[in-house]
């Protein structure tokens, strides 16, 4: 064993001497590398981070929500809808939701402004319970301002801030406007007896199959929209996104694989006169392709961790800072918060077939032909 | 043999960075109790105002509630009219068949009947 770990150590420090003769090529193929393996690291913990926020936040989610849809749009529901609801068995409560927007014309961000639901402590008339973004984004000044909504020239209404929700919620209440629900109504010039949508909840979550056919045979013209549908809405939407920034990180893999490729199989006519000359000392095959495999595991792991560090920071201690801009998109409000490093061993390992098997694979074909070569031929 | 072997400051540069890998999972560990009780706050909050989407992308409907939004928010302004929101082409459009039962319980029959 100890021979072994020798033999191993000699051929790392040959490795290592050879290539420090060809220093600047190597140090800048660990360096591509590296941000080869940085993006699609930052891509797949960005990813992962919120998919596992959104999994256990939304687990809390109303387990139906009912939407009523004109002309393929939705439209507010009337009130008898909450009571044919109700009436279904295995329906524990309906309660209408009253929420909707509303495009701040003073710095052009949109507020999603709703009624506290029944059983919720309501803000008093003209108060308000506020997302931490909005203070943020009005440019308050002080801890106490009022927040003055102008929904036409001319107009504006003032609310007094009771709370501002803090930055651990942020995720779901960035934006949110709290409001009592005679508010709500007067500032949107709703009738009453209608509603945004109707949140259903269930005794058995089991049974939710049952209770959207039954509720449909009553409201025919209805959307039901489950639990488990919005969880696999957010599943999806990051996936999505996960795949559209791998897929242009696998972009420049692919570049970097046929870099790689090109590299090893071009071998200069300086490193095969090498290895040409190796063999002639007496260096066989297995020892020639065990020295380029120590080159191969060097640049490739340690491009993998240089990589996957970065991305761990750039994520996780710096907030994600490259991919903000693609998050943000012209949103005037973003909710600020932490990611929770959410990574497991199935992710690292994906992350390295993905990086370092192509390149050793790119590499080590070459190699082995070049290798298995006469020393004659090599060295002429 | 020479003063110092060229693995030497090598295979150091890989213990640190290891090292610093330990230092990555300690960070996390550490993070982790803060972590779940913020998770803890915006699910309560959800549960409390039955909340069901995330306020990530706020510049439109269809960006801030995507579990919610229409069937058809791509062209909902106009027909035809492709979403112009950056995160509109971050964002999948809504499949008819994964959201919701719109399609059948609109008609009231299902595709069996429809066929026959």
């Amino acid at each position: 064993m100890k021979h072994w770990l020798r033999r191993q150590r000699a051929l790392a420090d040959y490795t290592l001497a050879a290539a420090a003769r060809r220093k600047g090529k190597n140090i800048a193929l660990v360096a591509v590398f590296s941000v080869v393996v940085f993006a699609v690291a930052s891509a797949m913990f960005f990813a992962a981070a919120l998919r596992t926020e959104a999994r256990a936040v939304l687990a809390a989610a109303p387990e139906m929500i009912v939407q009523k849809l004109t002309l393929g749009r939705q439209e507010m529901i009337e009130a008898e809808a909450i009571e044919a609801l109700r009436a279904i068995r295995g329906v524990a409560g309906a309660e209408g939701r009253l929420w909707g927007y509303f495009y701040d014309r003073i710095n052009g961000a949109n507020y999603t402004i709703m009624v506290a639901p029944a059983g919720e402590a309501a803000p008093a008339p003209g108060h308000v319970r506020i997302g931490e973004a909005i203070p943020k984004a009005r440019g308050f000044t002080y801890a106490t301002a009022p927040l003055f909504l102008s929904r036409h020239p001319g107009d504006l209404q003032k609310f007094v801030v009771d709370q501002t929700f803090g930055s651990e919620s942020a995720l779901v209440s960035a934006d949110l406007v709290v409001m009592n629900e005679a508010d709500f109504r007067a500032f949107f010039a709703l009738p009453a007896g209608k509603f945004t949508d109707i949140a259903v909840r269930v005794r058995n979550e089991r049974e939710i199959g049952t209770i959207v056919e039954k509720a449909a045979r009553v409201l025919p013209e209805a959307r039901f929209v489950t639990r488990a549908e919005i969880g696999r809405t957010y599943e999806k939407l990051f996936s999505w996104r996960e795949g559209i920034l791998t897929a242009l990180a696998g972009a420049a893999m692919l570049a970097f694989a046929i870099f790689a490729a090109e590299k090893a199989s071009g071998l200069s006519a300086e490193e095969a006169r090498e290895i040409g000359i190796l063999k002639a000392i007496g260096w066989d095959t297995r020892d020639v392709i065990a020295m380029k495999l120590w080159e191969g595991a060097l640049i490739s792991g340690g491009a993998f961790l240089i990589g996957t560090l970065a991305a761990y920071g750039h994520v996780f201690l710096a907030g994600g800072t490259l991919f903000a801009p693609v998050l943000k998109g012209w949103a005037v409000l973003y909710p600020d918060f932490p990611l929770t490093p959410a990574i497991d061993a199935l992710q690292l390992t994906t992350l390295g077939l993905l990086t370092v098997v192509p390149y050793t694979a790119a590499v080590l074909v070459p190699i082995w032909r070049v290798a298995s070569a006469d020393p004659d031929r090599a060295m002429r | 043999m020479s003063a110092r072997r060229p693995t030497t400051p090598v295979f150091a540069a890989f213990g640190l960075l290891l090292a610093l890998a330990g230092g990555a999972a300690v960070h996390a560990a550490a993070r982790a109790p803060a972590e779940a009780a913020r998770i803890a706050a915006s699910a309560a909050l959800v549960r409390d105002l039955g909340l069901t989407d995330l306020a990530l992308f706020t510049e439109a409907r269809f960006t801030r509630h995507p579990a919610l939004a229409d069937l058809a928010t791509a062209f909902m302004d106009a027909p035809a009219a492709l979403d112009h929101f950056p995160s509109g082409s971050l964002m999948p459009p809504p499949e008819p068949g994964q959201i919701g039962q719109y399609g059948q319980s609109a008609l009231g029959v299902s595709a069996q009947e429809i066929a026959r």
